[in-house]
């Protein structure tokens, strides 16, 4: 069978695939990475994203031999060594920007990303447009659009994470 | 999905003697054919990746911009290039879909694909595009042949799409709130080849010009010019989402916006 080598979270790993082998079939069912959560069969809900090559993308509609030698980042890539929550994390966690928390792992990397590609600012617009592609069925994006404007001082290193308001 | 064996040529030739197998098919993005070969509605013996053809980026001249087929949504939305010389085109290409669909969906993709709500076909026929492909170059108004049936032979690659600039063009959007695929979708142009009007999302039978809106910008190029002439319901699409009567008054509505944005 076709092999396929990816850099997963700063670990090299070579799998095995089929040509259908989805890169989120690589990621939950060969790497026991299940944070990457499958919410539908229509590429829309966003609930697969991940980093490859720092572009968030949906990992059940990406065939895995198409990114072969890709670096791949997972939700499980973001947390400091010592468990210390990536700023995106902490402020999705202080903004209570989940509920069921299925489609966070997809919100998370989706937002990482758009953050990272806005380094002169982000309007409330700006991210309510760049989370069309990722779909929560519990909180109504209020919490989400804020943690996310929340986060985007913290990443590009203009401030701290302000406490959200009771 | 039904498995496949897959091929990465590194060169056209190879990916077109590899398409010669009737049972082959290419993909670029995948954004629309991994979803189709999930449903099962497709089933290829052999997938062919176009994306290492060498294929991929902009080229911009006094009069025209070129994008190579395997140029993602998001490499022409946030071109500097294509917002100076034609900012409807990286406008359109802004509002596809969402941004991880933009990361890997192609133009090449868009136009072989030719789904009758996308938005490419729109600025293809509006601005009297060229569709390079391995073989020829086919005019836009010569291209599209109804939905998802294109002038591409079996196995023809395209290559390359050109885009004369326009002295004026805007695109605007109806979206389908939850797919973002467009309802109505309207691509106006006053450019080389006269006053163009393109409208997707809309007709049965995919994207088509819209002549009566045409004839009438021609002659004032204003969104008043519209006034008073309602597009007809016959031959319009009718979903869950809207029925034929809803789309021609989109229509009507949208491309008066359009005009107003082109300014
Ligand atoms: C959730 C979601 C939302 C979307 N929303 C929109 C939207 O709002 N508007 C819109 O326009 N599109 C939308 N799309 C479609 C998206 O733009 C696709 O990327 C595009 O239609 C196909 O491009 P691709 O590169 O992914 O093509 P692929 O999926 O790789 O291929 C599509 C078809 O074209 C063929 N093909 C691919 N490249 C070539 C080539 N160079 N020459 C000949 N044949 C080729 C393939 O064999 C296949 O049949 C959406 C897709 C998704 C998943
Ligand atoms: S699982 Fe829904 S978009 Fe990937
Ligand atoms: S928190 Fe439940 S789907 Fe978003």
């Amino acid at each position: 069978m076709p092999q396929v080598t990816l850099t997963v979270n700063g670990k090299a790993a070579s799998v095995e695939v089929e040509g259908r082998t989805l890169l989120v079939e690589v990621l939950r069912d060969k790497l026991g990475l299940t944070g990457t959560h499958v919410g539908c069969d229509t590429s829309q809900c966003g609930a697969c994203v991940v980093h490859v090559d720092g572009k968030a993308i949906k990992s059940c509609t990406t065939l895995a031999w198409q990114v072969d030698g890709s670096t791949v980042t997972t939700i499980e890539g973001l947390a400091a060594a010592d468990g210390t929550l990536h700023p995106m994390q902490e402020a999705f966690r202080e903004y209570h920007a989940l509920q069921c928390g299925f489609c966070t792992p997809g919100m998370v990397m989706s937002a990482i990303d758009l953050v990272t590609t806005h380094p002169d600012g982000l309007t409330e617009q700006q991210i309510r447009d760049g989370l069309e592609g990722n779909i929560c069925r519990c909180t109504g994006y209020h919490n989400i659009v804020k943690a996310i404007a929340a986060a985007w001082p913290v990443m590009h290193g203009r401030g701290t994470l302000a406490a959200a308001a009771e | 999905m039904y498995d496949f064996a897959f091929s990465k040529p590194t060169n056209v030739a190879d990916a077109v003697k590899l398409l010669g197998d009737p049972d082959a098919k290419p993909i670029s993005g995948g954004q629309t054919l991994i979803p189709v070969l999930k449903q099962r509605l497709n089933k290829p013996t052999t997938v062919v990746d176009l994306t290492k053809l060498g294929l991929s980026g902009i080229t911009v001249t006094a009069t025209t911009v070129t994008i190579g087929a395997t140029t993602t949504h998001v490499t022409v939305a946030t071109s500097a290039d294509v917002a100076k010389a034609i900012p409807a085109l990286a406008h359109l290409a802004s509002h596809i879909g969402d941004r991880a669909v933009r990361y890997r969906g192609t133009i090449g993709g868009s136009l072989a694909n030719n789904d009758p709500t996308a938005d490419y076909p729109s600025a293809a026929l509006a601005l009297g595009a060229t569709i390079k492909t391995d073989r020829r170059s086919i005019a836009a108004d010569d291209y599209f042949q109804g939905m998802f049936t294109t002038a591409l032979e079996p196995g023809e690659i395209i290559t390359a799409v050109e885009f004369p600039i326009p002295e004026k063009a805007a695109y605007v959007k109806f979206p389908n709130p939850a797919s973002r695929y467009a309802m109505v979708g309207v691509f106006v142009a006053k450019g080389p080849k006269g006053v163009r009007v393109a409208v997707t999302g809309a007709g049965q039978n995919g994207v088509f010009r819209h002549t009566a809106f045409e004839t009438a910008l021609a002659a004032n190029f204003s969104a008043g010019a519209l006034a008073g002439l309602a597009t007809p319901a016959d031959g319009m699409n009718a979903d869950i989402h809207g029925s034929a009567a809803y789309r021609a008054h989109l229509v009507d509505v949208i491309a008066k916006r359009a005009v107003a944005a082109a300014g």
